[in-house]
C-alpha cells in the first residue's frame, strides 16, 4: 500500500494534475476569501467554504478520473493485480494519495482565519470546525470520484460522470422540493451541504453530519474494491 | 511447483480456457505454444492471479492463488504481454517502485535493482523517462520487472516480441540462464523460439492442452507413422514394385530424378505405427537390390503443431492464416501478431 501511495501521489507531481488541482481549489478559495471577508468585511471565513462548494463539481472529477480508468486502460493493473498486495491495499493507497493532494489546499485555506484575527475578530473555531468539515466533504466526494473511475476505461466518461453525480449531489436539495414528501423526507438527509451549512451558518459542531461524510466515503471505497475484483470474473 | 487442475474459464458462451490440467516441474523451462486466441494469455492472467477462473483450481507452491493469494504471488514474477510500465517514471524510479511493491527487503532493494539492470542490458536507459524508450527497451524494463524480488516462478507472456534479432538472442540467453534458480513459463507462437529454448512443451489450442513434453517426445508421438527416404540402386518399375510387396508398406512414391544412374529415389509410407526398415532390407538383399539410403523422416515439431491444432470439428484455416480466428472476446489475444509459424 506504502508503495501505490507513494507512487501515486508522484505521478499527480509529475504530470500538472496535482497542480492544477491545488491552483483551481486556491484560487476560488481566495477569490472568495478576498471577496467577502477582506472587501465586504464579514468576519466568518466559513461563508467561503460555502460559496466554494461549487468548485467541487469541476476540481474532484479531474483529481479522480484517472485514479483508477488509468491503470486499466494502460493494463499497468496488471503489475498491481499480479504483486502480493490485497485490492484493498492498492485502492486504499490510491485514495490516500488523492486525499493528500486535497489536503494541500484544504491547508492553504487554514491560513485565512488567521489572517481575519491579525486583522479583527475572527471566529476560530467555528471556522476551523467548517475547514474540517469541509475536508471531509472532499473526501467523500473523492471516494464517489475514484468508484466511477473503476467502473470505466476512459478518463473522460469518468469525468463526466463524476461531475454530473456531484452536479446531482449540489443540486440535492432543490431536487427534494420536485418529490413527494414521503421519499423527500428520506432522501433529504443525503442532502450533504446541509451539513456544512450547520457547521458555517448555524456554527453547530454536527457529528451525525460527519457521520455522514465519514461512511458515504468508507461505502464508495468499499464499492471501489469490489468493482475492481469484480472485474476479475467478467 | 504449479498445480494446475481442470482450469476453465468462461467468456459469456466462449470457452477460453477449456479444461485444462498441467504441472509444473521445478528448474525448467516450460513453452506454452498455441495459434493466436488458444488461450495462452488468459491461462497465464488466471495463474498469477490476474483473472478468476471459472473453475478449477491453480496451486503455486502448494499454495492456492485464489484462497491465500499474497502467498502465492510472491513466488511469481510475471511479464504480460503489453509490459506493465508506468510511462510518466523514468526506468530506475519505476524499478524501485516494483521492488517495493514487490515487498523486497530494503537492504536488498539497490543490490537486486542493479543485478536485474545488468542481466536485461538497462545500464543505459536508467534515467530516461519510460514513454520515450523504443519498444524494445520497454519490454526489456519489463523483463526487469517481473525479474525484481527473484521469484521461484517467472511467467512471461511472449517475451521477445517487438525486439531486434540481436535482442532475442540476448533474451533467450537470459532465459536458459535464468533456469539455474527459476522455473520459467513462456508463451511464444514461435515454432522455433519454443524447440530451442523450453525444455517442455504444452500445445494449447481452443483452451485446451492437445499435447505436452519434450520436443524429442513430441516429435517421437508422430514419428511411428514417419516415412522413410529410400535411394536404391537398380530399375525403378522392378524396385516400385518389389517395395509395394513389402509387408505394412502402405504406398511408394517416386521422387523424381536420380543422384547416379540406375538408381531411383523413393519416398515410401509405412502404415501407421509399423517399422518395415528391416522388412525392406531383407526383401532388397533378397532381389540383390543394394540399398544406397534409407533414412526414417522425423516429424518436425511444425507438422506437429499443425496436425494437432488442425481443426476437424470448425473449418477454420490452420497456419498462415491462423491469425484470423474469430476469437475477439478474448481481448489479450486479439492483438495483430502476425501467425509467424
Amino acid at each position: 500500500m506504502k508503495a501505490i501511495y507513494k507512487r501515486e501521489l508522484a505521478s499527480y507531481f509529475n504530470s500538472m494534475v496535482g497542480y492544477v488541482f491545488i491552483a483551481v481549489l486556491t484560487l476560488f478559495i481566495g477569490i472568495y476569501f478576498m471577496g467577502l471577508n477582506l472587501y465586504n468585511g464579514y468576519t466568518h471565513f466559513s461563508y467561503v467554504l460555502l460559496n466554494s462548494l461549487m468548485i467541487f463539481m469541476l476540481a474532484i472529477p479531474v483529481l479522480t478520473m484517472r485514479s483508477i480508468a488509468e491503470d486499466r486502460k494502460n493494463k499497468s493493473d496488471q503489475l498491481l493485480l499480479t504483486s502480493p498486495v490485497t485490492v484493498t491495499g492498492m485502492v486504499m493507497g490510491k485514495y490516500l494519495a488523492m486525499v493528500t493532494v486535497y489536503a494541500i489546499p484544504v491547508l492553504i485555506s487554514c491560513l485565512c482565519p488567521l489572517i481575519i484575527a491579525a486583522n479583527g475578530t475572527a471566529y476560530l473555531k467555528s471556522d476551523y470546525a467548517s475547514i474540517f468539515a469541509f475536508f471531509l466533504l472532499g473526501c467523500a466526494y473523492i471516494a464517489i470520484g475514484m468508484f466511477i473511475s473503476a467502473l470505466t476505461e476512459s478518463q473522460i466518461i469518468a469525468a463526466v460522470s463524476t461531475f454530473a453525480a456531484l452536479l446531482l449531489l449540489y443540486l440535492w436539495s432543490n431536487l427534494m422540493d420536485f418529490l413527494p414528501t414521503a421519499a423527500s423526507n428520506v432522501l433529504s438527509a443525503f442532502t450533504f451541504s446541509d451539513v456544512l451549512y450547520n457547521f458555517a451558518y448555524y456554527d453547530v459542531f454536527d457529528v451525525g453530519g460527519l457521520f455522514l461524510y465519514l461512511s458515504v466515503a468508507a461505502v464508495f471505497v468499499f464499492m471501489t474494491i469490489q468493482a475492481v475484483l469484480k472485474r476479475r470474473w467478467s | 511447483m504449479i498445480e494446475v487442475k481442470n482450469l476453465v474459464k468462461r467468456y459469456g458462451k466462449h470457452m477460453a480456457v477449456d479444461h485444462l490440467s498441467f504441472t509444473v516441474e521445478k528448474g525448467q523451462i516450460y513453452g506454452f505454444l498455441g495459434p493466436n486466441g488458444a488461450g495462452k494469455s488468459t491461462t497465464m492472467n488466471i495463474m498469477t492471479g490476474y483473472l478468476g477462473a471459472t473453475e478449477g483450481e491453480i496451486l503455486i507452491d502448494g499454495h492456492s492463488i485464489m484462497e491465500e493469494p499474497e502467498t502465492a504471488k510472491a513466488s511469481i514474477g510475471y511479464l504480460p504481454e503489453l509490459p506493465p510500465l508506468y510511462t510518466d517514471m523514468t526506468v530506475s524510479e519505476y524499478l524501485q517502485f516494483v521492488a517495493e511493491l514487490k515487498k523486497v527487503p530494503k537492504a536488498q532493494r539497490k543490490e537486486q535493482i542493479e543485478r536485474v539492470v545488468e542481466m536485461t542490458h538497462l545500464e543505459d536507459v536508467r534515467q530516461r523517462v519510460i514513454k520515450n524508450l523504443s519498444k524494445g527497451y520497454k519490454q526489456r524494463v519489463g523483463l526487469a520487472q517481473a525479474l525484481l524480488g527473484f521469484p521461484p516462478v517467472i511467467i512471461l507472456d511472449e517475451p521477445t516480441v517487438g525486439l531486434d534479432p540481436k535482442q532475442i538472442i540476448e533474451i533467450r540467453d537470459l532465459i536458459r540462464e535464468l533456469k539455474r534458480e527459476h522455473t520459467v513459463i513462456l508463451s511464444s507462437h514461435i515454432l522455433t523460439e519454443v524447440q530451442e529454448i523450453c525444455d517442455h512443451i504444452l500445445i494449447i489450442h481452443h483452451g485446451k492442452l492437445l499435447a505436452s513434453g519434450s520436443a524429442a517426445e513430441l516429435e517421437n508421438m508422430l514419428s511411428g507413422s514417419g516415412t522413410l527416404k529410400l535411394e536404391i540402386k537398380g530399375e525403378r518399375e522392378t524396385v516400385i514394385n518389389l517395395l509395394k510387396g513389402v509387408e505394412s508398406v502402405d504406398s511408394v512414391s517416386h521422387d523424381g530424378g536420380e543422384s547416379a544412374p540406375d538408381t531411383v529415389l523413393l519416398t515410401l509410407t509405412p502404415q501407421s505405427g509399423t517399422d518395415p526398415r528391416e522388412a525392406i532390407f531383407h526383401a532388397c538383399a533378397a532381389a540383390n537390390l543394394p540399398i544406397l539410403t534409407m533414412q526414417r523422416q522425423h516429424a518436425s515439431l511444425e507438422q506437429i503443431f499443425l496436425e494437432l491444432t488442425a481443426d476437424s470439428e470448425s473449418p477454420e484455416p490452420v497456419g498462415e492464416e491462423l491469425a484470423e480466428e474469430p476469437e475477439t472476446q478474448i481481448q489479450e489475444e486479439a492483438d495483430d501478431h502476425e501467425g509467424d509459424l
